[in-house]
């Protein structure tokens, strides 16, 4: 009886053994391909948002990790600086807008280094088909909106869809979501237009010590 | 009590097919087919899994003594779907972000342990991966039918991010229809169950008018005998 269960237990293990070792050989064959391919699709992100003529220093080298809960909506976000001819040419921060329809919506928000929107994309939602998701660039052009606003254009107090009294448009059908993206993209300027000379010291550090 | 090449093929696409007639499997079924591409990579990473659990769990089937049949084979399909998670993500990155959580959940579809548990542990490895094969086939059908059905009702398009799984040039393959603004409850969850009613509809449909007209014949043949 004792000796069954052993041999059962044997069989069990060796099974574990095998699928542990199958699991082992595609990771270790997949590995870097796969690292590579997070590489290239995070960096197709942000060259569609920042063009590739505006940056010459490796975009993805030093990205500071930052903790603004407030301007950004998560606990942690990160930051991609570029650079031309070693001055900051470009921000790429990520950030959260708690509010929308159903949930929060994340964004990618590029910034020049005078605030001017370099361009903005929704990267995760969970906003209603058909309505809400007009927010995505695949289905209208009105992320696409963004780029060239700035804080001082509109005015602060016009940075709202225009049901509020603002200058951007909402969807039909749909007003919560382009109203919840809207204040996502002016929280970020914010943030920016306070934090930029800090956090592109705290870049130029991280770049001298970890070249 | 062994089944026949013929048979096999038989029972998974139509007869015992585990979308339509099993109904195993539902949840990547109902969240994965919101559009033909989608339902098709999620039915192709099934049908291999199927096909590679089925083989290895006929081939051990009399190494491995029954009271640890089930663990075993539960870990020789997580392996296999990890496996294949892998490579999706190192081949198909675009696609395996799409299906996401899916793919890991491939593991908790019932059909392939109910095939390796009432099949494969009973029969030979050409038989199991056969059965295997056409369950795979049978079930990434329905995904297929599911989504290109929900594609084209909810958003008016088909084979949209075709590009994701079959490179840049598929990007063309994608069919619109121009000024149709699409059924938005086609695309959220009830438009899955709506859906995947119908299709089960239209399978037990098939099945009765083929039954009644095999029934004429005999009938009619009978008619034919007593005249005679």
């Amino acid at each position: 009886m004792s000796r069954n269960i052993l041999v059962s237990a044997l069989i069990l293990g060796v099974f574990g053994f095998i699928g542990a070792t199958l699991v082992a050989v595609t990771e270790f064959g997949t590995h870097e391909r796969i690292l590579e391919n997070e590489r290239q699709a995070l960096l197709r992100q942000l060259y569609e948002i920042v063009p590739k003529e505006q940056v010459d220093n490796d975009i993805l080298a030093h990205p500071l990790t930052v903790n603004a809960r407030d301007a950004l909506g998560q606990e942690s976000s990160t930051i991609y600086v570029g650079e031309k001819g070693k001055q900051l040419s470009a921000m790429v921060f990520e950030a959260t807008v708690p509010d929308g329809y159903s949930g929060p919506i994340r964004l990618l928000v590029g910034v020049d280094s005078n605030g001017v929107l370099l361009g903005t994309r929704v990267v995760a939602h969970k906003e209603t088909p058909g309505l809400g998701d007009k927010v995505e660039k695949e289905k209208s052009d009105w992320i696409l909106g963004f780029k060239g606003k700035s804080l001082t254009d509109p005015k602060l107090d016009r940075w709202k869809v225009k049901k509020d009294g603002g200058d951007f448009d909402q969807f039909t059908g749909a007003t919560v979501t382009p109203r919840a993206v809207v204040n996502g993209v002016k929280a970020v300027l914010l943030y920016f237009d306070q934090q930029k000379d800090a956090l592109y010291k705290e870049y130029l550090d991280k770049a001298k010590t970890k070249p | 009590m062994s089944t026949s090449y013929r048979e096999i093929v038989n029972n998974g696409l139509w007869t015992n097919n585990q979308a339509l007639v099993a109904l195993l499997g539902l949840c990547p079924l109902l969240a994965t087919s919101n559009t033909a591409i989608n339902g098709l990579g999620l039915g192709l990473a099934t049908t291999l899994v199927l096909v590679l659990s089925n083989t290895t769990v006929s081939l051990i089937r009399n190494l491995v003594r029954p009271e640890v049949r089930l663990p075993v084979f539960v870990l020789i399909i997580a392996s296999f779907v990890t496996a294949v998670e892998l490579s999706m993500n190192a081949w198909f990155h675009d696609l395996y972000k799409i299906l996401g959580i899916f793919i890991p959940l491939i593991v908790t579809n019932c059909a392939i342990i109910g095939r390796a548990e009432a099949f494969a542990s009973k029969n030979t490895v050409p038989k199991a991966a056969l059965d295997g094969l056409m369950m795979g086939i049978g079930f990434a059908a329905v995904l297929f039918t599911l989504g290109a059905s929900r594609e084209l009702i909810g958003q008016g398009t088909l084979f949209s991010g075709a590009h994701l799984m079959f490179g840049e040039m598929a990007r063309s393959w994608t069919v619109e229809i121009e000024n149709y603004k699409g059924v938005l409850l086609a695309i959220l969850p009830p438009g899955a169950f709506i859906g995947l009613g119908s299709l089960i509809a239209v399978k037990n449909w098939i099945d009765k008018s083929r039954q009644k007209a095999r029934k004429q014949v005999a009938i009619s043949d009978e008619g034919k005998a007593v005249t005679a």
